[in-house]
């Protein structure tokens, strides 16, 4: 039976069960908590869902401090990767790696942040899809919510984008993402009792008439109006199809426990103000993991102007990049060190809660594969070259723990590794130089 | 009140506002009447059918005329995308993400519900169900065949009207209550394509064979949000109706009644909102340690000072658009007045203190340069924490005169341009000059540094001061050519540039058609400047030579032209 037609049978039970009061249903469990492995799920014996993540930080880092010399396993840690020194051995990191431009006029800061997050550099007014968007499109078809997006910068900046026209903004506010998450909406997937509500049911039975809008509205457009209009269907479609996961009843996610509902913090480009935001995102987004709610999540700690700074201070990170001289004793720039610091010191908050979820003899992370973005290899003077590139986390799904040196190779190398690894069917990816059909073979399962 | 009713009264006091115009224009005073005797315009090859996505102001403002201004939103928009400028223009290229639509769906409902809530139900639904815990088909099609009608900006389809009507049937089935299905339907609606965006419709113009126009619905849709920066009202759908308004003398007399009803203001505001990117505000803040008076309420202050100058400029004076960079006139509050150092402590007969004051500049104050040196100019385009004569510079050239900078290039120093502490070069002149010495820098900052270097009296919050560092700060510079002391004489230039009308008159075109004009369209382009000179730089009346040519609702065959692009793409084979 397909997966639609599964469906569609099972919205029929449903149908006859909405009486009104709370029954208990014994559906199976879904297809998007299966593991393509067969891997167990520590508490049930059921397969645990594989994730994915974004982490994007500004400015790249320091040329020179960051890359171990020991390429393989048991690579030391380096000058600037001590904030995330305990995890080690779940942090791959690919060094040598850089974007092609092509002839294309450089777009300071925009162009390697996007090229990193989509795999090339598009002519404007077109984009590609981000790496999240096509991972997502692959597993995030059966979760409430198929991706996340936030920003810890008060600014609603994002690289994750289906096309020009579809972008995904970042939500700013913990408060509003705990109210989207754990709001009245949700649904405990350990609660012994499920009532599919009648609500839902009716108003996916309105929107899905709109579908049927389709065929008159696109007659007579052309090309791109009718991209435009598809993507407003395809979403109409998805919302549709996440109103049919709030009548089933979900799969029991032993891990799973429900947020408290955050304060309301400031957020605003003060770095004190990015980190706080940073630290409540990041359990936000461990609970929303853990209770199955999405799997793929994309967290922006600073855009790629890297426009933060310190309270009181009239000069941001961008500025201190270019202004500041490398002081000659230790080798950089000591301002700019500092924040890429407190950017690592916030990854590893992320980190530490999603390691901190116990699933059996594994946690969160291991299911979890992040990938870096940033948008340059030495802020100073916007270079392409040398571009820090990391995984975090997927132990259960990569390898991890491992130093990769590449030489001059596309970053788009790790976009196509990490889509593969998440079962993605693609042997290619990227434009131009960026494209590449090499997977990083070191990690691969 | 019904929605008829509420309309009616709507069109009422359009109508009052209309006559008074009329008087006015009879009694020869200010007026937005057209010129006397206008030259034929010279034919245009018109642009394709667009489908724009509301944005949010407009949406907020459907909601408000149709449901009435206490219905709260309660959701957040997707962000709009800046093109050539404007969001007006990016908003033909952007469609709706899966989480843009989740909000959409989250403020539908949130409309819906309070529509049909107890409180509203008696004056928004024109009927009452048989049972309130059943459908009633012919409630629901009553109310949704008048709400559609406004929020398509067209009569709905029997068949669309059909599917609302069975969907707010099978809900209220479901719910067991007929304003709970009736909420759905509407809601439905509002997170629809139809609503979300304006699509527009082609159709042969008879008048001239071979060409193609915008059909009725379309065209007074054009013109409504162009003028009123909201969807069509009730006389304007019927003059689409009745095919009206495709003649000159029924579009003559909408754009006139539109024009005179206070309802321009929010046009006009709409467009200065856009085109000075004031959006830029909610991603905005000043360092509170360092510009303490730059709260978000002096922000939003200072945005609608720049909007009641303009206003009270261009509508209430009608007067030359030209001035807004030279006038002396403006209006503060309190809080303004702090931020300028201008004392505001004009208080109302019964001593609470009146928020907005008319001000008006002692001439040769280099603090009364019309819009230039308000604080939603000059602390918008700055550094957190400091001033740049760079970035005003090029807010200028690309806002104003829409003249493109070109970004920098890589591999700059920057080390001594910021450095606001650096004992050598105290002020920003001295520092970017420092900067300039780079061969590949120079050509950029030469365009930009100028304009910006005579704004160099208001530090990054748009406080007066004549000293950086305890040097005194020298503003000469130049614009295209013509030398100036200070603001005040960059005020000057930029009002007798050239370019400055002409970037008005691009600006409004592509505001109001989403798009920006092409070169096939720039002799019917260079009529607009000139008429937009010969009748005194006036907005209303650019406003009214625009909406009532023929080429702004002409549609270029996107068929005809795809089959071009095809034959020349085989011919190169």
């Amino acid at each position: 039976m397909s997966a639609v037609s599964k469906l569609a049978s099972r919205r029929r039970v449903l149908r006859g069960m909405l009486g009104g009061t709370a029954v208990t249903v014994g559906l199976p469990f879904l297809d998007g908590f299966l593991n393509e492995n067969g891997t167990a799920l520590a508490a049930t014996g059921q397969a645990l869902p594989a994730c994915f993540g974004t982490w994007f930080q500004g400015l790249g880092l320091n040329p020179g401090y960051w890359e171990p010399k020991k390429v393989g396993a048991d690579y030391e840690v380096t000058h600037q990767l001590k904030p995330l020194a305990k995890f080690r051995d779940k942090i791959n990191v690919y060094s040598g790696m850089r974007v092609f431009l092509d002839g294309h006029p450089p777009k300071v800061h925009n162009t390697g942040a996007v090229a990193i997050t989509s795999g090339g550099i598009p002519e404007e007014p077109k984009a590609f899809p981000s790496v999240d968007s096509l991972i997502a499109d692959h597993i995030g078809t059966r979760t409430r919510f198929r991706s996340l997006e936030v920003s810890c910068n008060g600014t609603r900046e994002t690289y994750s984008r289906r096309s020009a026209s579809a972008v995904n903004p970042s939500d700013t506010s913990p408060l509003s993402v705990y109210a989207r998450i754990f709001g009245p909406d949700f649904k405990d997937p350990n609660a012994a009792e499920f009532t599919p509500d009648a609500a839902v049911m009716a108003r996916k039975s309105v929107l899905s008439a709109f579908k049927e809008e389709r065929a008159s509205l696109v007659q007579d457009l052309g090309a791109s109006d009718k991209a435009r209009i598809d993507e407003y269907f395809t979403a109409l479609r998805e919302l549709e199809s996440q109103l049919a996961l709030e009548l089933e009843k979900p799969a029991p996610l032993a891990a799973c426990t429900k947020a408290s509902g955050p304060e309301e913090i400031h957020a605003g480009l003060v770095i004190d103000d990015i980190v706080a935001n940073n630290k409540l995102f990041s359990k936000l987004i461990a609970h929303a993991l853990a209770c199955g709610q999405t799997r793929v999540v994309n967290l922006l700690f600073d855009g790629a102007s890297g426009n933060c700074r310190r309270p009181a201070s009239p000069v941001t990170f961008h500025i201190h990049t270019h202004e500041e001289p490398v002081d000659p004793a230790i080798g950089y720039q000591p301002n700019v060190h500092w924040f890429m610091e407190t950017c690592l010191t916030g990854l590893a908050t992320y980190l530490t809660e999603l390691n901190n979820v116990r699933e059996g003899d594994k946690t969160l992370l291991d299911r979890i594969v992040i990938m870096f973005g940033t948008d340059t290899g030495f802020a100073k003077f916007h270079s392409l070259e040398n571009i820090p590139m990391f995984t975090f986390g997927g132990g259960r799904i990569i390898k991890t723990g491992i130093h990769v040196a590449a030489h001059g190779d596309t970053t788009s190398r790790v976009g196509l590794t990490v889509q593969q690894a998440l079962g993605v069917p693609t042997s290619h990816w990227g434009t131009e130089s960026n494209r590449t059909a090499k997977t990083i073979t070191e990690v691969m399962v | 009140m019904k929605i008829s009713n509420r309309l009616t009264t709507r069109l009422t006091i359009a109508a009052a506002c209309g006559a008074l115009a009329l008087t006015s224009m009879m009694g020869g005073s200010t007026t937005f009447a057209a010129p006397a005797a206008v030259k034929a315009e010279p034919v245009s090859p018109g642009g394709p059918a667009m489908v724009r996505r509301l944005t949010p102001s407009q949406y907020q403002q459907i909601i408000s005329d149709v449901f009435g201004p206490d219905i709260k939103l309660g959701g957040r928009f997707e962000p709009d995308v800046r093109k050539d400028g404007l969001l007006a223009v990016g908003t033909s290229g952007i469609s709706v993400s899966i989480s843009g639509l989740a909000q959409y769906d989250t403020m539908a409902r949130t409309i819906a519900s309070q529509v049909v809530d107890e409180q509203h139900r008696a004056a928004l639904i024109p009927c009452k169900p048989a049972n309130t815990r059943q459908p009633d088909e012919a409630c629901a099609r009553q109310f949704l065949e008048k709400a559609g009608r406004m929020l398509y900006r067209r009569p709905l389809t029997q068949q669309e009207l059909q599917l609302r009507v069975a969907a707010a049937g099978e809900a209220a089935t479901t719910l067991k209550n007929f304003y709970s299905g009736l909420s759905l339907s509407l809601a439905g609606m509002l997170s629809s394509s139809q609503f979300l965006f304006r699509h527009e419709m082609s159709e042969a113009d008879p008048e001239n064979p071979g060409m193609r126009r915008l059909d009725s619905y379309s065209k007074a849709q054009r013109l409504s949000f162009f003028l009123w920066n909201t969807a069509p009202d009730s006389a304007l759908l019927a003059a689409a109706e009745s095919g009206e308004i495709q003649t000159k003398k029924g579009l003559e007399k909408q754009v006139t009644r539109m024009l005179a009803s206070p309802r321009l203001e929010d046009g006009v505001r709409a467009f200065f909102t856009d085109m000075l990117e004031f959006d830029r505000f909610a991603n905005f803040a000043k360092d509170p340690q360092i510009y303490p008076k730059f709260t978000g309420a002096a922000a939003d202050d200072a945005q609608e000072q720049t909007l009641r100058t303009i206003v009270d400029q261009v509508l209430t004076q009608n007067g030359d658009y030209r001035d807004l960079f030279t006038t002396r006139k403006t209006f503060l509050t309190p809080l303004l007045g702090s931020l300028y150092s201008v004392p505001v402590a004009k208080v109302t007969a019964n001593g609470a203190p009146d928020q907005w004051t008319p001000y008006e500049y002692p001439e040769g104050d280099p603090r009364g340069v019309g819009i230039l040196t308000q604080a939603s100019f000059v602390a918008l385009h700055s550094h957190p924490g400091r001033s740049s004569p760079t970035v005003r510079g090029k807010a200028v050239r690309e806002v104003l005169l829409c003249q493109r900078v070109p970004d920098p290039p890589g591999n700059v120093a920057f080390n001594v341009v910021q450095d606001t502490a650096d004992p050598v070069y105290k002020t920003a002149r001295a520092r970017l000059k420092a900067h300039a010495t780079e061969a590949m820098c120079t050509g950029c900052h030469k365009i930009t540094d100028p304009i910006g270097l005579a704004m160099e009296n208001f530090d990054s919050a748009a406080g007066f001061r004549t000293r950086e560092n305890g040097e005194t700060i020298d503003t000469t510079g130049d614009l295209n050519g013509k030398k100036y002391n200070d603001a005040i004489g960059l005020g000057q230039a930029i009002h007798d540039d050239p370019a400055t009308a002409s970037c008005l008159v691009n600006k409004l075109f592509a505001y109001a058609s989403g798009r920006t004009a092409t070169r096939a369209e720039r002799e019917w382009m260079a009529f607009m400047v000139k008429g937009f000179a010969d009748g005194g730089y006036r907005i209303p009346s650019l406003m009214r030579q625009i909406s009532t040519s023929d080429a702004f609702y002409r549609v270029k065959d996107q068929a005809e032209e795809t089959k071009a692009a095809d034959a020349s793409a085989a011919e190169k084979k």
